[in-house]
């Protein structure tokens, strides 16, 4: 009588699933983390997946829906390949910042891994979307969907209309400046409604089939300009371009001379995608550590209750164990640190500090240590920060201890590397502040503003690159990537090196050599 | 409760757009590696999944990116076991440090290049047929000889005693004696039993006689009717019927004839190579087995394999004759023409003695054309003499005395090739040839 009671409290057994036990086990998970995690989350959404579907779904960066280019197939055909010959495993999830949450399941997962999943992705993940600070700002998750299908169908049309070598010209030139197409330091402007871009997009084709080369009015040059007025005019030019602008794309989109209003809207396009992710990429620690804790504790409370049972648990286990693994920086296996292994040992550690502090987490960290309630705890840091400043924030000098994390100093004109610091009392600090300058997403991208246009004469586009620390950029994108800023400016481009302290222009290139 | 959606049934493929954007956008260097394989690989294995390495130029994803191992920069590493502050490391030579594995929607790497991935066989064959100028393959039937096998098909009501068929027969007469009420044999036994019993009675009554006479009747109305209804009838009868099917072919044979002589050098076997490949596609579309016999000749001929074939060189004179001879002997130690489709490539630069030649039409007349599907013969010209020859019957003396067999035979075939568009077109004047003929 009692086996058969606790058999039948197990929300599944075995490995096969169905609708049923993944709804049943869906609701057992939603109990744990709404009520016991006290998690915010965007409704979901699931959906089951075929494994070649997992595949198309990355080609196309992880979006439901994707405009058609060719560099996707390019890196389909890439993962494919890795795929097939079983040098990188599929992922057992992924999920989409959208509201409602996105979560793929792949239809191959047994119903452990599918619980795994639906604990990670529906309620980690898309807690974190929904209530970390730089989502809110950046990402509007309920006009994700709807903005991506405007995308797909309106460059489906242009395709039609314009031929597909000349929209994938400005897509291909669009996507060299991805990297620079964010605003780093102001919020950038949110998704118009639906409603909204229909006008706008009125407006241009009007604007298209209205506009007469007869209205043109340029003022002529000036003959003769004295340096000073010269500067004044630089200066009011700048000023009323709002220069010197970090974010290439809006500037070009803006700005450019001879885009046609289609061109524009595609350049806005990528642009739009690329912020989407912006927060992705300075969150990845965080929000897999996140993931990562959520899932494993919800797994574990249900199998304190009795709900999952052991073979279960051994499996999840053995998936969480590959995923957090870190090997060291000797191992062959090493590609870096691991974003999981980094992201779910800071959130146990905080849970730690919070419940059992040493003496040395009460000196490190007076705000928290001890405070007997690491769930809020978390929840406050999952809100406020992002990687840079998470790790500033919360890697304890135990972590540093247990990951034996040591800083490399590489100076480029020196044959060795120099240790300049390790996990010891002097060094904490300094790796600390290494590992968090190293998620700095705004300073490991190339910093690339524009400087300088003059609209009235010669339209030469002057970008500047800020050299920080001496780190330059590589010359053979340098060019290519050159060459399409001036696709979309129309006139001739040229980027100046900068060097950050001294303000010495280091070098200067212009998309017009034939340099290569 | 979420909202569970099942996506598995959506159309697959999603990428596979995508991906023929990609191979569009490399087509050059792609056809580059493709002509390449084709002229180092197998002539069978052309039809098969080809791996080409991923073409870097045209589908480069430039972006501004930090040089590698420029500038001052700091790695922080894990796992340290010895090192204290202030150790000096000699640096790995042609690495950048320990570099994440980053990779955005825009990131590409050298990285990214060095790997195969598998053209499918229509990819692979679009990029190989570009050059030869190809129309749609599917318009195209190449003709063949149909032996007939007979298959039962139904029944029929006439047909040679032998194809009776016992059963169904037997079925009709059993229905039609339930129908037209046949006297079983049990009536009639149980009749002529009564009958029996009461003629025996010594004294019959009245009554008596009276039922013997009613019994009599009876029993010869039954005798009457049972002769009348037969047990089987003609109506009943049912042959098997027989349908002749056409019977394709299924084999091929192609036999591959190249002069080989010093005069044929890399270019002209490259023509040759992909001429025969060609032919081996388009019988592969037709035939479920296909054997490919290789005959180069100088003064004498061999039959060889496909590697000795296009690249041993062997030097001699050159008879032409001798390897038409070198064929009949293997169509008819191996290759009997009921069994097999027989198809003959010739490719030569037109060298031959004059007498050879003669000899050479009289065989084909005689005896190879009578065995043979369809004989190609290209000859293998410079750019330069192309458009001095033209389309006249002026040539070499082997082309001379072709154009005679040509006239005679209209599945033999003649053309003279200069470059791999010049291929196709031996194909298609065969085809139209038989399109035409279909017409009448």
């Amino acid at each position: 009588m009692e086996k058969r009671a606790k058999a039948s409290s197990l929300l599944f057994s075995g490995s096969d699933w169905n609708f049923q036990t993944l709804s049943r086990t869906y609701d057992a998970i939603e109990t744990v983390a709404l009520d016991d995690l006290k998690l915010d989350v965007y409704p979901n959404q699931m959906e089951i997946i075929s494994s070649e579907q997992m595949l198309d779904a990355y080609a196309s960066i992880g979006m439901p829906l994707m405009y058609q280019h060719w560099s996707f197939g390019k890196h389909f055909i890439h993962e494919e390949h890795l795929y097939r010959k079983g040098r990188r495993g599929l992922a057992y999830e992924l999920v989409i910042n959208s509201n409602p949450c996105i979560v793929y399941l792949m239809e191959e997962n047994t119903m452990a891994l599918q619980a795994l999943v639906t604990a990670h992705a529906a309620f980690g993940h898309n807690h974190f979307f929904k209530n970390n600070y730089l989502f809110q700002q950046w990402t509007d998750a309920g006009a994700i969907l709807n903005y991506m299908e405007f995308a797909k169908t309106y460059i489906a049309r242009c395709e039609e209309r314009h031929g597909i070598a000349a929209v994938e010209q400005i897509l291909d030139a669009a996507h060299a400046l991805m990297d620079q197409a964010v605003f780093r330091y102001r919020r950038p402007p949110r998704l118009s409604s639906e409603k909204e871009r229909d006008r706008i997009r009125e407006r241009l084709e009007y604007e298209e089939q209205s506009f007469s080369d007869l209205w043109r009015t340029l003022p002529r040059r000036k003959e003769s300009i004295t340096p000073s007025e010269a500067e004044r005019e630089a200066q009011e030019r700048k000023k009323f371009l709002n220069l010197p602008e970090e974010n290439l794309l809006y500037f070009l989109e803006k700005n450019s001379l001879i885009l046609e209003p289609w061109q524009r809207e595609l350049v806005r396009i990528v642009r739009i995608v690329a912020q989407y992710f912006y927060p992705q990429r300075q969150t990845k620690v965080m929000n897999e550590g996140c993931a990562t804790f959520v899932h494993y504790t919800i797994l574990n409370t249900l199998f304190d209750q009795g709900k999952v049972g052991e073979g279960t648990m051994l499996e999840v286990l053995q998936s969480h164990a590959n995923v957090v693994f870190q090997p060291n920086f000797d191992d062959p296996r090493y590609s870096g640190l691991n974003p999981y292994a980094l992201g779910f040992a800071l959130m146990q550690d905080i849970e730690r500090i919070c419940m059992k502090p040493t003496s040395e987490d009460r000196d490190w960290f007076p705000d928290f240590a001890g405070n007997g309630d690491w769930r809020a705890t978390l929840i406050d840091a999952w809100a406020n920060h992002r990687d840079e400043s998470f790790l500033r924030q919360y890697l304890s000098p135990a972590l540093i201890r247990k990951f034996r994390l040591f800083v490399l100093a590489d100076e480029p004109d020196d044959s060795h590397y120099k240790v300049a610091s390790i996990h010891d009392e002097r060094g904490y600090d300094k790796v600390r502040s290494a590992i968090a300058n190293s998620y700095d997403v705004g300073a490991n991208r190339p910093d690339i503003q524009v400087a300088d246009v003059d609209l009235l004469g010669d339209r030469h586009l002057r970008l500047q690159h800020m050299v920080q620390n001496g780190v330059v950029l590589a010359e053979a994108g340098r060019q290519a990537t050159l060459r399409h800023v001036r696709r979309l400016w129309g006139y001739n481009v040229s980027l100046a090196g900068v060097d950050a302290e001294s303000g010495n222009q280091l070098y200067e290139v212009s998309a017009d050599e034939t340099a290569n | 409760m979420p909202n569970y959606i099942d996506r598995r049934l959506n159309p697959k493929d999603k990428s596979l757009s995508n991906r023929q954007r990609f191979l569009r956008r490399a087509r050059d260097e792609l056809k580059r590696i493709v002509n390449d394989q084709i002229t180092s690989g197998k002539i069978t294995d052309v039809d098969g999944d080809h791996a080409v390495p991923v073409p870097v130029r045209g589908t480069a994803e430039p972006s501004f990116q930090h040089a590698q191992g420029s500038g001052r920069r700091d790695h922080v590493l894990p796992g340290n076991k010895e090192f204290v502050t202030g150790d000096r490391l000699p640096k790995p030579s042609g690495q950048g440090g320990g570099g994440g594995a980053g990779k955005g929607p825009s990131g590409s790497g050298g990285d990214e290049d060095d790997f195969r991935f598998v053209l499918s066989r229509e990819e692979f064959l679009d990029l190989f047929f570009e050059d030869l100028e190809l129309p749609d393959l599917i318009k195209l039937n190449l003709k063949e000889v149909v032996s007939f096998k007979s298959r039962r098909a139904g029944y029929t009501i006439a047909g040679a005693p032998t194809n009776i068929n016992v059963g169904r027969t037997m079925r009709n007469s059993f229905g039609r004696r339930i129908a037209l009420r046949r006297p079983k044999l049990k009536e009639l036994d149980s009749v002529s039993e009564e009958l029996a019993k009461l003629e025996a009675k010594p004294q019959p009554g009245a009554a008596v006689r009276a039922r013997i006479a009613l019994l009599r009747e009876d029993l010869a109305k039954l005798r009457r009717r049972r002769k009348l209804i037969g047990y089987v009838d003609p109506v009943d009868i049912r042959f098997n019927r027989f349908e002749p099917q056409p019977l394709p072919n299924a084999k091929a044979v192609m036999f591959c004839l190249m002069d080989v002589s010093g005069s044929m050098g890399e270019r002209e076997k490259d023509l040759a190579k992909r001429f025969f490949v060609l032919l081996h596609l388009f019988l592969k579309r037709r035939y479920e087995r296909i054997d490919i016999v290789f005959i180069r000749h100088t003064h004498e001929a061999q039959e060889v394999d496909e590697e000795t074939f296009f690249y041993s060189t062997q030097s001699g004179g050159t008879v032409v004759s001798t390897a038409l001879k070198e064929m009949q002997r293997v169509i008819e130690e191996r290759y009997p023409s009921k069994e097999w489709n027989i198809y003959a490539a010739q490719a030569s630069d037109g060298d031959n003695g004059y007498d050879d030649s003669d000899y050479c039409t009289m065989l084909l007349n005689s005896e190879v054309m009578r065995l043979c599907q369809y004989y190609a013969y290209v000859e293998i010209i410079d750019e330069r003499e192309s458009h001095i020859f033209g389309s006249t019957d002026n040539g070499t003396s082997l082309w001379r005395s072709y154009c005679k067999v040509g006239e005679k035979w209209p599945n033999f075939q003649m053309t003279r090739i200069a470059k791999p568009s010049d291929i196709y077109p031996v194909f298609r004047k065969l085809f139209a040839k038989q399109q035409a003929s279909k017409g009448q």
